[in-house]
């Protein structure tokens, strides 16, 4: 498969500049294109986390701030300019980093957060041929990436010299680590049936049989227990408690302000993208249009497929997928940390394991 | 039971101690004898008075004597009881909390407001003024202090406005 | 082991504390927390924050005065206040009222039961983390503000319900935007249920948690649906009908430990739910047998009882409040003290909450539903 890496130097070879100064420049274009599709991204998203919230507490949500041509007030849109308002006041606020706090670890915190998004998403194929940089260990990169944030967790828990903040940070970083385990475990399961670590191989085999959550009543219970772990990955509730919890005021965030808070705002907005698409890829069949799961129509006939229409279904299909996030955070209670240790360990992980070895038998079987 | 008949019985075995005047709703207790007097009120068959309302404090109007008065009701049987207790400052009444365990606030606040002591109550402090308030604030002669930790006590609005 | 190596893994006690300000600690009430790692092992709540000396100045008002500082002591359930110490103040006085007026005090008493209720349960939610059933209970919530402003203008602290009376009759349509509210009010109860009470993860958080034996309800003095939430059917408006109580037909609903033990946080809120239910009977049965007649046809022109004392009991929505006064026969009373339900729930709070984790503090907190201003008075 093509990346775009590739089709970007194969673009720029005709300049005739040597070959690391056009890699240098390939880099950073893809690169300021991810963090405006993140930026983006964050910005729709958390208007539409407070229109979807609103709603569902029979109340208006942003109303005022207009945007070009859309005028506040009235409809149901009117406040969709609040979040890009907010951006801009948090730019301009007053950077605080308290005295006895560790700056240069909480300087850094921010960024680590924000870099173990960023790398996710090249590893992440949008559409066919639609990936910014091809490799063969595809999913493997994207989680051991995704895990680079616990590492900027901890450290903006640590750095802030507070005892509340330290005390979230460690529950956030338990909770992080133990739920990776049933994610890995599930993630597994397909590349166990379709051979290989490539995504675009694995949407490839769904297009060829059937979307993968219909694959088996295992894969079914699996595609459950991965999107809840990845509830879980990204501190959405009903697994909160470090962030939003009645006792530690703000958890590990406590001591930020201005835009580094903006930071690790977005970069939650963008793990939350992340395991979306990912569910999407793996369990909901990708880019490939629903359409196909009923084969009832004759070949060719409004198919809608194909790589600009895979990209809306991708997106489509993980934007619903992140609605039922927002949707279970403004209806369930929060989880207490033993019961959501207990989920993990005693629950999650032996329905995994259980899953990975009766959908291994079934591959001996029905090979 | 109505009144008469209770206090009738407490006689019985405490003559010295219990009061009753005709035309009032209330026990007069002795100090004394209170332990024992309010333990038979709440394990006496006859009483069993397990639920101990409330415990007001009241200044009996002569800078002397000073009065709590306990409000008794026994959910098993149905009757209700006051019970009123009069002291002087250099008295002090026993506690009942091994008993009942609402008298623990109660009596916090009847010696914050009117600083009555009470003898083997476990944790003596005030409890809704700050710690380190001087004198008691419901008794009739009680002057509120002119300053509190360097703040003037506000007693006409001269003092903010 | 020898003694050195004991005292190396011995842990430390930590003491936390959850200060006056904070989210969830339903007003300034301050908390000392003795904790051993996740697990508190002691509590000692501070209180006096909102100490307004109301029984210090009631000694100085005279007794029609009185009412409207009575609000500001429960401020969630203002009514239940007044009417309590309207009652006392008419049983000193040994005034008859006309059945008008007393038919106009349940309904407005039962209004107020459901208003405060549903604070009680939207933010025992939100205390849990469900947020969105807090929303819906404030919604509901303000439907009745509305009517108590159409009544007597003020949304939260009334001073309607005098001795002897009330300060106004009821406005024109008062009766037909009650029927109203309560006609739009049963499927949103119904609404809020489905959301909350049988959640499983509110279930997790809340049942056999807290628990409250009856045995220790009844010493440390705890009343209301508290108390009922523990098994026993202790109800005043059953027992000993005041006012015209004895009228009505309902049920007084009992905590059964459904989800759990008995007396744990889950059947406190579940008696508090199904108490609402409970108030929208009575206010169906108030409605259709409100007789016609003078509110004021009753309100003495002096208050001026004789020597004596009395102390009265009350059903609100916290539980048993009592009003003891005594007179020496002037107007003003010589004393006047305040029995608040909230002061004696809030004493069982250290007893129940031992050995429970920092979580389950906050829920035990929650669903002991307490009123800073009526413990502090």
């Amino acid at each position: 498969m093509n990346s775009i890496i590739d089709s970007l130097l194969s673009l720029l070879s005709f300049t005739g500049l040597p070959y690391y100064i056009l890699v240098v420049v390939a880099i950073l274009i893809a690169g300021v294109h991810i963090f405006l599709l993140m930026a983006i991204f964050a910005t729709l998203a958390v208007y539409f986390e407070r229109k979807v919230s609103a709603f569902m507490q029979d109340r208006l949500g942003p109303m005022e701030v207009g945007l070009v041509g859309f005028k506040g007030g009235k409809k149901f849109w009117g406040g969709i300019g609040q979040t890009i308002a907010d951006a801009l006041k948090l730019l301009t606020k007053e950077d605080i980093l308290p005295n006895d706090a560790d700056k240069k670890l909480m300087i850094l915190a921010p960024f680590i957060i924000f870099m173990g998004a960023l790398l996710t998403f090249i590893g992440i194929p949008f559409s066919e041929g639609f990936i910014i940089s091809d490799f063969n260990i595809g999913i493997f990169y994207v989680i051991a990436t995704s895990s680079i944030g616990v590492i900027g967790i901890i450290l903006a828990g640590w750095s802030s010299n507070n005892k509340w903040s330290l005390y979230g940070a460690m529950r956030s970083a338990a909770q992080i680590i133990s739920y990776e385990i049933p994610l890995g475990l599930s993630i597994l399961l397909p590349v166990l049936v379709v051979g290989s670590l490539e995504m675009s191989e694995i949407v490839a085999w769904q297009s060829e049989h059937r979307w993968f959550i219909f694959h088996s009543p295992f894969t079914f219970i699996a595609f459950f227990i991965f999107f809840i772990s990845g509830l879980a990955e990204t501190n959405r509730t009903p697994f909160d408690i470090p962030e939003a919890e009645s006792e530690l005021v703000a958890g590990w965030m406590t001591e930020y302000s201005g835009f580094r808070w903006a930071i690790f705002f977005l970069s939650e907005y963008a793990s939350m993208l992340i395991i979306c698409m990912l569910t999407s890829i793996l369990f909901l069949g990708g880019w490939l249009s629903p359409m196909t799961i009923f084969s009832i129509f004759p070949d060719n006939w409004l198919l809608l497929d194909g790589p600009i229409w895979g990209v809306f279904w991708l997106f489509s299909k993980a934007l619903f997928l992140i609605f039922v996030m927002m949707w279970f955070r403004w209806t369930f209670p929060r989880l207490r940390v033993d019961q959501l240790m207990h989920l993990c360990w005693k629950v999650f992980i032996p329905f995994a394991l259980a899953n990975l070895f009766f959908v291994a038998i079934l591959e001996l079987i029905f090979l | 039971m109505n009144i008469q008949d209770i206090a009738n019985k407490l006689k019985t075995d405490f003559s010295e101690s219990v009061e009753f005047l005709e035309d009032t709703l209330f026990i007069k207790v002795k100090p004394t004898d209170w332990l024992e007097i309010s333990e038979k009120l709440k394990n006496h068959d006859d009483f069993k008075f397990d639920y101990l309302m409330c415990i007001s404090s009241y200044d009996c109007g002569d800078k002397i004597k000073y009065g709590v008065a306990y409000n008794f009701k026994s959910t098993s049987i149905g009757h209700e009881l006051e019970v009123r207790l009069e002291v002087s400052d250099d008295e002090s009444i026993p506690s009942v909390v091994k008993l009942w365990g609402s008298a623990d606030w109660h009596e916090r606040e009847a010696f914050d407001m009117m600083g009555i002591k009470f003898d083997g109550h476990p944790n003596m402090k005030r409890i809704l003024l700050s710690d380190d308030w001087d004198g008691h604030p419901l008794r009739k002669d009680y002057d509120t202090p002119e300053y509190y930790r360097g703040m003037p006590v506000p007693k006409d609005k001269t003092y903010w406005e | 082991m020898s003694k050195q190596d004991k005292s190396i893994i011995k842990a430390e006690e930590m003491v936390l504390n959850m200060g006056p300000q904070h989210p969830s600690t339903h007003g300034v009430l301050r908390l000392k927390i003795h904790t051993d790692g996740e697990v508190v092992s002691k509590i000692e709540p501070i209180m006096g924050y909102l100490h307004r000396c109301f029984e210090k100045h009631c000694e100085n008002l005279s007794y029609e005065q009185v009412v409207p500082f009575t609000d500001r002591c429960d401020y969630l359930a203002s009514m239940h206040m007044n009417h309590a110490y309207s009652m006392s103040v008419e049983k000193m006085l040994d005034i008859e009222l006309p059945e008008r007026v007393e038919y106009i005090r349940v309904i407005v008493a039962e209004l107020q039961r459901i208003a405060s209720h549903l604070v009680a349960c939207g933010v025992f939610g939100l205390d849990v983390g469900a947020i969105t059933p807090f929303t819906w209970a404030l919604r509901d919530r303000e439907r009745i503000l509305d009517l108590f402003e159409m009544l007597c203008g003020a949304r939260l602290l009334y001073n309607y319900i005098w001795p002897g009376g009330l300060s106004h009759d009821l406005p024109p349509n008062f009766i037909q935007y009650t029927n109203e509210f309560l006609d739009y009010f049963e499927p949103m109860l119904k609404e809020f249920d489905n959301v909350l009470t049988e959640n499983m993860i509110f279930v997790e958080r809340t049942a056999d948690v807290g628990i409250i034996t009856p045995e220790v309800g009844v010493n440390f003095g705890v009343t209301g649906p508290t108390l009922r939430g523990s098994g026993i059917s202790h109800d005043l408006r059953k027992d000993e009908p005041y006012s015209v109580y004895d009228k009505f037909d309902f049920d007084v609903p009992v905590g059964k430990g459904i989800m759990g033990t008995v007396g744990d946080c889950w059947d406190r809120y579940w008696v508090r739910m199904r108490e609402i239910e409970e108030s929208v009977k009575i206010l169906r049965q108030a409605i259709a047998q409100l007789p016609d007649g003078d509110v004021h046809a009753a309100r003495p022109k002096k208050v001026r009882p004789g020597k004596g004392e009395v102390y009265s009991r009350y059903e609100s929505a916290r539980g048993d409040v009592g009003f003891y006064i005594i007179s020496d026969g002037k107007n003003i009373p010589y004393r006047l003290k305040m029995r608040s339900p909230a002061f004696c729930n809030l004493s069982v709070f250290s007893e129940i909450s031992e050995g429970w984790m920092m979580s389950d503090v906050i829920t035990i907190l929650g669903s002991l539903d307490i009123v800073l201003g009526e413990i502090d008075r």
